[in-house]
């Protein structure tokens, strides 16, 4: 018996120079970094403030730090994709073979939907909910900070595929029969399988966490429809993760019982069905949009109004909007594959559920531009987002109107058109988003706020670039040029990629400019101070506490009146010239921190690597270590710390010390 | 001055009731299981998605043998019966539970165990007398549905029996703390919903494949 399975040294790509550079690169990196954190001696201040923190703040910066990352990874594969349809033309077969191309477009969408853009919004929801909600953590801090390392642990697996093996060569959703061990045998696709049940894991305790959190843990009168649209768009993204996430790790568990145990569920023979993996995966993927999206939706609601200086015109309209999303998301996933001959019948529901959809989000459309008009709008970054998002999803979402059109959609389909119809509903909506919120809550998080002059450079080269990237493939898509081609016949159509290139250069500068933007603005901090905890003048409770928020949040957890809890405290103050009766004090508990999330994701890493090469002996054992920690925490007598009075009054009265000021500072002003 | 100062939250004097359960966070004793429920609700959509594969798969049998073929009534019947006994038991446990009682409360978890492993017993039978029948997943889809559909209740059985064996030496060593009876109503809300499941499965695949 083979002791490493299927594991050899012919794992290692030595015959492919780019992944092995890449490979070498990324190591390197990794190695630069980890040894510069402990040289500098700053390891134990990140295992206790970060890694093993079960402070909702701390957990959502890790996600965003992730996703930023990833998102690095993910673009490196886009440019590559970008600059092979470039070169690969006519004569030329560029300069990556097809079995290359192949694993970079799968891993491309892989990445760039589970560990860019899901980090990217769970981390923010992160940061952002328990604040609004006036209170001081989520339902179940521990279990949160366990998703978030089994999140990273799938993240992990794939990019070790870059170096040790190969990754899936079948799209981004690994369709059946293509996946199936007869045409797939290598391991790319089990490296695909296997870090989506373990970051799909961690997915779903998120949604469990939050939709708990956003039912049963609220400020006192904090009723639901004085929540803040954002969290009102959190409860319906998360409810979705509750409904489609085992959807996911249902079909993919029935993939790779096919693929491991030679099962016939969705082989070409025994009587498998490969269809039904594609209404299976649809039913959780279309979902899965609006999972990502409705976060975006409620930090462009959060960002319209403050820097409108008005409250969000149709509050309700846009609470009902968000949940009607929410219901119809599962009604459509058919139009993903109206090629599948359901008949015209089916075909017409699926294509009016579709359309139907489109109804809500103009309701939010109208409600966001109503919002700025009559407003006092200020162009900061965060705004510039919100203007250039309302722009490109509306030209997205039409362009998704057109798709929905069955007969329309057998024209366009699996076309470049669609590949230009979904990065510009996801780049326009989710990444100007998060990119939106990233800039809006940096000052919360941190203290200090992001240059403004580098974050609108960045928003321009997001902006531009995406039109040019993208506005392109839906002439192609036109012309009928179809998705993942290594190699373009068509000599024509070479000006039109070239302009797609020139977009993904301004992408590029975009990225280049974000981390710019990271680093200026962390060197010139003090100049960018945010004293007040206040930055925007914001209507939300997050703006109460002081920046960085003490790691309780609120010394006592605030009484809300109304739907702008914040506005109407803050409004108040300034009217009577005094600041709120100072409260009675007491001792807060808090959670204490854990090592579980992180030992848990070590043995789901080795059980997942040892799954994916068949190391049988070796993946039990991770599974045995994996149920030690379970009892080995259930087992804990202490569960959280005191925080004492004495501390929390003079962190409270520094606050009211420095929001008197702010206060004497604006009756003067007046 | 001051009643308008209260009115618009200057003042701690606490917030107007709206009548929807907004007098600030829930305590852990409705949080926890809460949470635990919509854990379960998760799990039911997970059985669901492997329901409708079984649905859509039961009549590709490829050429072999059928639902009529293969399922013996009279031996799921027992089977149904160990696992129903072992929910009520289960509730048993619960009720000593509250009263502190450790004796009765562990004798009932231990019989709570013991009809779930005859479960298993009958369960793991069934499976390995199709696979010597030539009924193996491998043969058809109809077959690698059912095994995926009965087996994915069966393992979750038997997580729940680890599970079960956990909380009986947590009880015994740690006595019936506030947090470990909490865990143990998540436990018996995880049992009782593999008693839902089962009746689907009891239902769908059983009853609707021997009918005549």
């Amino acid at each position: 018996m083979n002791l490493l399975g299927k594991l050899t040294w012919h794992a290692i790509p030595f015959d492919q120079p780019i992944a092995l550079v890449t490979g070498l690169v990324v190591v390197l990196a990794l190695g630069a970094i980890l040894g510069w954190i402990t040289v500098k001696g700053h390891w134990p201040y990140l295992w206790h403030e970060y890694i093993t923190s079960t402070d909702h703040k701390r957990i959502g910066i890790m996600y965003i730090v992730l996703a930023l990352v990833m998102l690095m990874r993910g673009f490196a594969d886009a440019i590559m994709m970008r600059a092979q349809q470039t070169v690969a033309i006519g004569q030329s077969q560029g300069y990556l073979p097809p079995e290359h191309y192949d694993q970079i477009f799968s891993a491309h969408g892989t990445i760039m939907i589970f560990f860019m853009a899901m980090p990217f919004i769970i981390g923010l929801m992160n940061f952002v909910v328990p604040l609004q909600l006036g209170v001081r953590d989520v339902a179940f801090p521990t279990m949160n900070n366990v998703s978030f390392w089994l999140t990273a642990s799938g993240a992990l697996l794939i990019n070790v595929s870059l170096v040790v093996g190969e990754f899936a060569r079948t799209g981004w959703l690994a369709f059946p029969p293509l996946s199936e061990k007869a045409f797939s045998p290598g391991v790319g696709v089990d490296y695909y399988l296997v870090a989506l049940q373990i970051s799909g894991v961690g997915t779903l305790l998120t949604g469990v966490n939050f939709v708990t959190t956003i039912l049963k843990i609220r400020a006192p009168g904090m009723s639901y429809l004085r929540m803040p649209v954002f969290c009102w768009t959190s409860l319906a993204s998360n409810l979705l993760i509750i409904a489609a996430f085992p959807i996911l790790t249902a079909t993919l568990a029935m993939l790779m019982l096919d693929r491991y145990l030679g099962f016939h569920f969705f082989t070409n023979d025994g009587g498998g069905n490969s269809m039904l993996y594609m209404n299976l995966i649809w039913a959780w993927g279309h979902p899965e949009v609006y999972i990502l999206v409705l976060p975006a939706f409620g930090t462009f609601s959060e960002v319209v109004s403050t820097f409108s200086g008005k409250p969000l015109f149709g509050y309700r309209s846009m609470v009902f909007a968000t949940l009607a999303i929410c219901i119809i998301s599962f009604m459509v996933w058919l139009h993903h594959f109206f090629t599948m001959g359901a008949g015209a019948d089916v075909n017409a529901i699926f294509g009016i559920a579709s359309m139907v959809i489109a109804v809500p989000t103009g309701v939010k459309i109208f409600n966001w531009l109503f919002t700025m008009y009559g407003g006092r709008v200020r162009f900061t970054v965060p705004m510039h987002y919100a203007l250039g998002f309302i722009v490109t999803f509306a030209i997205g979402g039409l362009t998704g109107v057109l798709l929905a059109i069955p007969p329309v959609d057998f024209v366009v389909h699996n076309s470049l058109f669609l590949v230009a119809h979904f990065h510009n509903v996801i780049i326009g909506a989710v990444v100007f988003g998060v990119m939106a919120g990233y800039t809006y809550w940096f000052p919360k998080a941190f203290g200090f706020t992001l240059d403004e002059r580098i974050g609108k450079a960045v928003f321009w080269c997001w902006f531009i670039g995406f039109y040019l990237a993208f506005m392109p493939l839906y002439v192609l898509g036109l012309f009928g040029a179809t998705r993942r081609m290594q190699h373009i016949p068509d000599a024509s159509w070479e000006p039109w990629l070239i302009v797609a290139m020139i977009g993904a250069l301004f992408v590029l500068a975009a990225i280049v400019l974000t981390v710019v933007q990271l680093i200026h603005s962390i060197k010139t901090r003090d100049q960018r101070r945010d004293i007040t905890g206040d930055p925007w003048d914001g209507r939300t409770l997050e703006w109460l506490t002081l920046s960085p928020p003490p790691h309780y949040n609120f010394a006592v957890l605030p009484d809300v009146h109304g739907e702008e809890a914040y506005w109407t405290r803050k409004q108040t103050a300034i009217k009577l010239d005094r600041l709120i009766d100072e409260p009675d004090y007491k001792p807060i508990e808090m959670p204490i921190n854990t090592p579980t999330g992180v030992i848990c994701a070590f043995f789901a890493s080795v059980c997942g690597f040892a799954v994916i090469w068949y190391i049988w002996w070796l993946a039990i054992l991770g599974l045995i270590g994996a149920f030690a920690v379970f009892v080995w925490y259930a087992w804990r007598d202490e569960h959280e710390h005191v925080i004492p009075v004495e501390e929390v009054k003079a962190n409270a009265r520094e606050r009211r010390r420095i929001r008197q000021e702010h206060l004497q500072s604006l009756s003067q002003s007046v | 001055m001051t009643t308008e100062a209260a009115t618009i939250g200057l003042t701690h004097s606490g917030s107007e009731d709206t009548g929807l359960g907004d007098r600030g966070p829930q305590s852990k004793s409705i949080v926890v299981p809460y949470g635990f429920w919509l854990f379960v609700l998760s799990d039911m959509v997970l059985f669901s998605a492997l329901f409708a594969t079984y649905a859509s798969l039961v009549h590709a049998t490829d050429g072999g043998p059928t639902t009529n073929q293969l399922f013996d009534r009279n031996l799921v019947a027992i089977e149904t019966m160990a696992l129903l006994l072992s929910s009520f038991v289960c509730g048993l446990a619960m009720i000593t539970a509250k009263r502190a009682n450790m004796l009765w409360t562990q004798v009932w978890l231990v019989l709570t165990g013991v009809l779930g492993l005859v479960f298993l017993g009958i369960e793991l039978h069934e499976f390995a007398s199709m696979i010597a029948e030539g009924a193996p997943p491998q043969r058809s889809a109809f077959l690698s549905s059912f095994f995926t559909l009965v087996g994915c209740h069966g393992a979750h059985v038997t997580a729940g029996l680890m599970w079960l064996g956990t909380m009986m030496a947590q009880i015994w060593a740690k006595g019936f703390r506030e947090d470990i009876v909490r865990r143990l109503l998540c436990f018996s809300i995880f049992w009782h919903a593999l008693d839902i499941i089962w009746v689907a499965i009891f239902t769908i695949v059983y009853l609707i494949g021997t009918l005549p």
